[in-house]
This record gives C-alpha cells, structure tokens and sequence, in this order.
C-alpha cells in the first residue's frame, strides 16, 4: 500500500508542519516515508511545495511522477491548481477555498473556483473561518489536515491526532490544545 | 536508532557519529542545514565541537585544513558556488594533502532552485584529483560521513561529498550508529610536504598523482558502485539518479544492466564489464554531463553512449522520475493540465522588511538619473530586481555589487551605486571597497543591514557591529559613512542621504540599518 501527497500553499503558510505531523504520524507507525521540500528564496510569499511520500515498500524516488499523486492538501485555491499534472485519475483534492493575494494578476475568484470543480473529486473550505471559530486563527494549516485526514488513508485520523501532539508538544501544552481543536473541528 | 533525516541532517550526524571536531561553513542553500544541524546537537556544544559560521567559504576550507594539520577531522560546507570561492584553498589542499580527515561537502543545485548556475562540484573533485562520493539516499548520506572520513585519512587527501537539492532537502528514515566515535587526539604533523614551495610542490604532486591508483582502486571495491541486473541496455545511474531510475524500471515493468555509480574517480572496469553486456549505454546524472563526456572518452565515437549530450536526456535542469522514465522509452501517463489562469507567484520582500524602504527611496532617487545604474548583489534584496522595484542591473557572485559600480564608474558611467547586504559585504565585499577606496572611486555603495544572514535563514553574520569601524579602516572617509535607519517614515531621509552622496564625487557608503522582520520576531517570541 502506498499513499503520494502533494502539500503546497504559499511561503509562510505553515505547509511544512503539516508534512512534520503526516511525517511524525507515518514513522511511528513503521511506515516508509520521502518528503521532498522547498527551503530557501521561495519561502518568501512565493509558491512552496512538498512532495510526501508514504508506502508499506521502499520508496525510490523523493519526487513524485506527474499523473502519480493520491491527494492534493492545499493551503491556498489557485496553489492547488498550480499541481494538477501530478495528480492521478481518480486522485482528489483538498484545499482552502479563500485566495491569499500578494501578487497584482491574481485570477477572478469565481474562474478559480470553476477550474477546481472540474478536479475529480474535491474538497474546498474556508479554513481560516474553520480556525477563527476554534479560537486559534493560526492554526488554519491544522484545519486543513482534519480535512485532508480520511483520504490520507495509509494512517487513521487517530494516529495523526497522536503525531500532532508529539510534535507540538515542545512548544506548550496550550499550544498543543489549540492545534487539536482546530484538527477536530472536522468532526464536530 | 532509527531517525527521520533530511539529507544534509543524515550527513551532519553521520559526521558527529564519526568523531567530527570541527564544522566549518558559510550558509548557503541547499547546505545550510549540515552546519545548523551540528549548532544544536547538544553533545556537540558538550564536548566543543567547532560550529560557528565562517566568514565564507574560502576561510571555512583554510579553517577546516587547520584542524585536519593539527590531527583531527573537520567538516566543510557549502553551495556549489561556494566551492568557487574555496577553490585555491581546495585545490591546494589535494597537494598538501591532509592529516585528519576532511569531508568537503558541497551541495549542487541542479535547476537552480536558489542560485545563479548549474556548475556541478564533480568537475572540482576531477580538476583537484580527489575523490567524490554522491549519496543516492539519506541512508547513504549518513554512511558515507564516517566513510569519507576513512578514506580522507586513508588516502591523506579531502574527499568531496556531493549532494543535490533533492536529497539536501528530503526527509527519510536513517539507521544510526546511536553512538559516538571519540575525536581524534591532537596530532600536528610535522611533515614538510605543508609548505608548498615549488621545489616541494613538485615533489606533493607528483605524490598526489601516485594516489590516483590507489583512488581508482578503493572505486572498484567501494561498497556505494555496483552492477546488477541484465539486459541489452546499460544504464550507469549516478548518486539520486539511481532512485528515479529504479522507479521508472519498476513502474514500468522492465529491466536494465545497471552500474550504480555512488563514489568517483569513475569505476573503470566496471564501466568495461557492463560495456561487454550491453549494446548501449545511457547515462543519468544529476547535474552536468560529467560522467557521460568521461564515459565516451573511454568507449570511443563508436560506442552508443545516451545521455545530457545527445537530448535522450533534458541538456539543463534536474532530474525528474518523469524524465528518466522518458529517457528509458516509458509512456507517459495522460495528465490534467495546469489551467491557464494560473500565475506565477514569485518570492517577495516580508511586509515590514527594512530592504522595502531603501529601494523605495532609491527608486525615487534613481528616476531622475536614467542613465545611472545599481548593481546588486546575492541575498534577500537581490528581490529588488522584480516588480514593484525594479531596481537592480545586475546580480553576479557575492561581493560583486561594489567592484561591479567601481569599474563601470571607471568607465564614465554616473551615478554607479552598489546594494549589498550586511553578511555579503563580509563575506566578498571588503577587498572591493578596498579597491574602491585606494581610487576614491565616485561611488555609492548602500549596505543594507539587516544584521544577519537573512535569505538562509537567519544565520548570524559575521561582521554585525562593525561595519562603520570596517568602512572606516579600509578607507573611506568618515564624513561620507552614513546611517539610517529604515523605516517607512524615514524614505525622505534615506532619499536625501543618498542624493547627498550621489552628489559627492568619491567614495561613499550609506549603511540603512534595521533587523531582519523575521529574526526580530523569532528574538521577541523567545524574551
């Protein structure tokens, strides 16, 4: 069994945590694991993407083929549709529905949206409205995870909730609450 | 123990689990990690493992063969690039040859993710005669840390450990000693063969090319090249190369004669035996066509060797498993296009970062002098160069910026002003403004300081409050160092500052000066 995942957003967005987490929550449990990130220049505002990788065989390759990805967990609409050549046939899409604009040609909000809903099976909310009514506005990226969590498959939504804790732990237990709220709010 | 890595944090442990005693570094993507890495392993710290970043990449390799004189092994770090700036050091380290172990990692950008070229560090391991070895996976990445040292010390010459973004920047889980071997005692050497006077020189030469023998051998028997497989078709797979060949055969349900090639000089004969098996050969490397010109100068024009060279394989830009499977005659699965209304989405200058306000003052400036110029320089307000700005004419190697303004000033051109940032200006911009000063060259030179290394990071930078002291001794007239300090409300007064010195026919230097937005913010969570 395999699972191939792009994560991508815009620099600053928090994509790496989310690998972090998806990464804590596949070593434990005894998975292979790549993850192919951006680091340096692009992470100022510009686009980021990770390639994560997990399989119940040895991996080869960091990156993933194009027409290869599972799942597509996207922190920003238009970043989402940046990746469409990777994703499979019957591969889906979760992304956030709201537009991060730092750049002046930005797309018309409702053609973005038309292009999105012709991906093969999506999921598109607001996660920062989701994070505000959490209490935890920062923790939007964590919102985005409890969404992208059933498709996710090759790990349960429990064994990502355990990852989370372990990985924010060290900054606080508060921190760690906050995180878990916003993860959970897909179940409530 | 088991632990998830990235690849230049699998050779930062690898090298402590070694008996590493000193890392010497400028940071650089995609190898700035290795050095970091190494900061905050606590046992490290404990035992005073050197990791304070160098001033740059040439002081690094002088330091690190330092410590290899005095016994111990050390550690070098860098870009690609950076090897650039290294090179007499490096070059000249293969003749000395050295005495504790010295592992020169060197971490190539194949597509240029964050740089000005493609140069592939095989050709440096090749020019100064020494080995090189090129991790395929984290795992190996690991490995070879204690392996090059071995080899290093066997040899008694710096070994190269080449990584490419790819791996620099991926995680996967690592098997790890889980313990430490013990540091090297102190050991100076006492052999004149240091002392590279001509006379002796020669004679270290001629010693390093004895050792090509015993390199070619210890590349026959390395444990990191290997042949497998069957079939007409070769395929010799170099370092991450190998991975996307393995995906691609397997995907793909076919088979190949393959030669694994992890550590140079390039096997010989193992490139003879898998000559006899096959009919052709492809070879996919990451990077230049290094190992494909070698592997044609030993076949023959007769030989059908595949590769970079012949277009089987993309002539620029990293590999991909797409366009390894491409090269091995693999269909392509049908895939959904990007939507055309997709932009792209550049990097940009943080909200609140000090660089914003003196290019906004200096585009002002700027507007009424067309036919002045500003010559950039390598780091975050190399972004100065996109839109909104627009502000740079050139951006070339560290340092630049001012010997850039210097000559085209002496060429008549005015205003030539020089950007450059704080940790730049120490690491290859002193001996230019030296140069400028002993003319009194009429140029302004703008060190934006931000105080500290900031495009990598956030390193610290070398030369934090001293910059005027360091203007001033090299030089320039106190009169025309100036400060500001750069805030939205204080544009008028960089714009004046700069008009002023524009004006000055000499040397000048404008020093606007505000942390980093992202250091600032890290340093006020931490209080």
């Amino acid at each position: 069994m395999k699972k191939d995942i792009i994560l991508c957003g815009v620099g600053g967005q928090g994509i790496l945590s989310i690998a972090t987490v998806i990464g804590e929550a596949a070593t434990a449990a005894g998975l292979y694991l790549k993850q192919a990130e951006v680091h340096g220049m692009s992470q100022r505002g510009g686009d980021v993407q990770s390639h994560l990788r997990l399989s119940s065989e040895p991996i080869y390759s960091d990156l993933i083929p194009l027409g290869g990805a599972d799942l597509i967990v996207s922190m920003e609409p238009m970043e989402a549709l940046r990746y469409l050549p990777w994703l499979g046939a019957e591969g889906t899409v979760v992304t956030a529905s709201k537009p991060l604009v730092n750049i002046p040609d930005y797309p018309e909000e409702a053609a973005l949206h038309a292009e999105l809903s012709k991906v093969p099976h999506l999921v598109c909310e607001d996660i920062d409205a989701m994070a505000a009514k959490a209490g935890n506005p920062r923790g939007a990226n964590m919102a985005l995870l409890g969404l992208a969590a059933p498709y996710i498959g090759i790990l349960d939504r429990n064994a990502l909730r355990e990852a989370m804790k372990r990985v924010f732990t060290p900054k606080g237990e508060a921190v760690v609450a906050m995180n878990l709220k916003c993860y959970d709010l897909e179940q409530s | 123990m088991r632990k998830l890595l990235l690849g230049d944090e699998a050779v930062a442990l690898g090298a402590l689990d070694a008996g590493l005693s000193g890392v010497y570094a400028y940071p650089g993507t995609p190898s700035t990690e290795v050095t970091e890495f190494i900061q905050a392993d606590a046992q490290a710290r404990e035992e005073g493992v050197h990791s304070r970043w160098c001033t740059n990449e040439k002081t690094a390799m002088e330091a690190a063969l330092g410590m290899s004189y005095a016994g111990k092994r050390a550690l070098v770090c860098m870009k690609h690039v950076g090897m650039n700036v290294c090179a007499d050091a490096f070059v000249n380290s293969a003749v000395t040859g050295v005495k504790g172990g010295v592992l020169v990692l060197a971490a190539d950008d194949p597509s240029m993710h964050s740089s000005q070229n493609e140069q592939d560090s095989r050709f440096y391991a090749g020019f100064a005669m020494v080995p090189l070895l090129e991790p395929s996976s984290q795992q190996e990445a690991y490995d070879m840390a204690a392996y090059g040292f071995e080899l290093s010390e066997r040899l008694g010459l710096p070994v190269v450990l080449r990584m490419v973004t790819r791996l620099a920047h991926s995680r996967a889980s690592v098997q790890t000693a889980g313990k430490r071997r013990t540091a090297n005692p102190l050991g100076p050497s006492s052999d004149r063969g240091w002392v590279l006077l001509p006379a002796i020189a020669r004679r270290q030469y001629l010693k390093l090319i004895d050792k090509q023998r015993a390199m070619q051998d210890s590349s026959i028997e390395s444990p990191y090249n290997a042949l497998s497989g069957e079939g007409e078709l070769g395929i010799i797979a170099c370092g991450i190369a190998y991975n996307y060949v393995q995906e691609a055969l397997a995907a793909g349900g076919r088979k190949a004669h393959m030669l694994k090639v992890s550590q140079y000089p390039l096997p010989e004969n193992l490139i003879a035996s898998l000559r006899a098996a096959c009919s052709e050969i492809l070879v996919v490397e990451d990077g230049q066509p290094v190992v494909e010109t070698g592997v044609k100068a030993l076949l023959g024009a007769d030989y059908p060797v595949h590769g970079r060279l012949d277009g089987r394989l993309p002539r620029t830009g990293e590999l991909t498993p797409d366009n390894v499977a491409a090269a091995l005659g693999l269909d392509a699965p049908g895939v959904i296009p990007v939507p055309p209304l997709v932009t792209g989405r550049p990097p940009q200058f943080c909200q609140g970062c000090g660089h914003r306000d003196v290019y906004a003052a200096l585009g002002r400036v700027m507007a009424d002098f067309p036919e002045g110029r500003v010559f950039g320089d390598i780091g975050c307000y190399t972004l100065g160069a996109l839109p909104p700005y627009r502000a740079l004419a050139s951006c070339v190697d560290m340092g630049a910026s001012i010997t850039m303004a210097k000559g085209a000033a002496d060429a008549g051109l005015f205003p030539a002003v020089a950007v450059i940032g704080d940790s730049t200006f120490t690491h290859s911009g002193m001996t230019g403004l030296l140069d400028a000063a002993n003319e009194n060259a009429p140029i302004t030179v703008v060190i934006s300081d931000n105080l500290t290394t900031a495009m990598t990071g956030g390193q610290d930078s070398a030369g934090t409050s001293k910059y005027e002291g360091i203007c001033v001794a090299l030089g320039v007239d106190p009169a025309h160092v100036r400060t500001v300090v750069p805030l939205p409300a204080n544009i008028p007064e960089i714009e004046r500052l700069l008009r002023e010195e524009i004006a000055y026919k000499g040397l000048s230097v404008i020093i606007p000066r505000r942390e980093c937005i992202q250091t600032a913010r890290r340093h006020a969570k931490k209080k």
